[in-house]
């Protein structure tokens, strides 16, 4: 339990597992929602490494304090865009949105 | 009075509630990744973040661990769940899944799950002698308001950047319908 290499296999399969249901989800929400894994096992890695490695305490907090604050702002502007996406083509799925214009 | 200490040691208890945590973790994140139903997957994702809270607790930082829960379980999912709700993208029937693709993604993750193990056991680190380990708030307001005090600001305009650029995005795809 209080063993660096623990922390590192959690944070490790949450982020296998974020590209294994982004590479396999066929709408766009199940996408988003595989991104907050990946970016929830770099925070993981980020404080394991600053629990058990660091001389400075705070580095790592700050790192994951920032990450949730960029992973708030990338909720509202992805979901803005997959309503908007939605309107236009009528549907959730990334395949059948592959046109763009001007 | 009979505490649970009484009967099990604390240190058992402590790693009982360690791998609690890691499996209630584990299991969201499963849920969030395979169910059909993108509802089902939000709630997944909420479980997996609240197990993560606990993970942080663990580590010995309360108040990233209580940020987590505030943004991830009680701000992020609930506005995946509302946009969801409030928008008519379930009521579409859900896609399939090609069998291909989901083979495909299986052995990329699993690939590359197999190398980032690899990487972690030839991890060969040094354990410092003193690590300070004041992990408290004050520690960390005081850093942030100093060290840290660029990118905080930098972070709370980004954020302003895009809740306005969210209202405008999902505002004027409205008005050109």
């Amino acid at each position: 339990m209080e063993q660096l290499h623990t922390y590192l296999m959690l944070g490790a399969f949450m982020f296998c597992l974020g590209i294994f249901g982004l590479l396999q989800q066929s709408s766009l929400i199940g996408m988003l929602i595989a991104t907050e894994l990946i970016l929830n096992g770099a925070a993981l890695n980020f404080m394991a490494f600053n629990m058990f490695l660091s001389k400075d305490p705070v580095t790592g907090q700050a790192f994951t304090l920032f990450i949730m604050g960029v992973a708030a702002a990338e909720a509202a502007i992805a979901l803005s865009i997959i309503i908007t996406v939605y309107r236009k083509f009528r549907a959730i799925k990334p395949e059948s949105v592959s046109e763009l214009k001007g | 009075m009979t505490t649970i200490a009484d009967f099990i040691p604390p240190i058992i208890v402590a790693q009982v509630a360690f791998w609690l945590m890691v499996v209630i973790t584990i299991a969201g994140a499963v849920l969030a990744v395979t169910l059909p139903n993108i509802l089902h997957n939000i709630l997944g994702l909420a479980l997996s973040m609240l197990g993560l809270t606990g993970i942080y607790l663990f580590l010995g930082s309360q108040f990233v661990a209580m940020m987590q829960l505030l943004i991830y379980v009680g701000a992020i999912c609930i506005t995946y769940i509302f946009a969801i709700m409030l928008s008519p993208p379930l009521e579409l029937e859900i896609p399939k899944k090609p069998a291909v693709k989901v083979v495909t993604a299986f052995l990329v993750s699993v690939i590359t799950f197999a190398g980032m193990v690899f990487m972690i056991f030839n991890l060969k680190t040094a354990p410092l002698a003193n690590i300070s380990r004041d992990w408290s708030v004050k520690t960390l307001g005081q850093q942030f308001f100093t060290k840290y005090f660029l990118v905080f600001e930098l972070i709370s305009l980004l954020l302003a950047i895009a809740i306005i650029g969210a209202i405008m995005i999902a505002g004027l795809g409205q008005k050109r319908d």
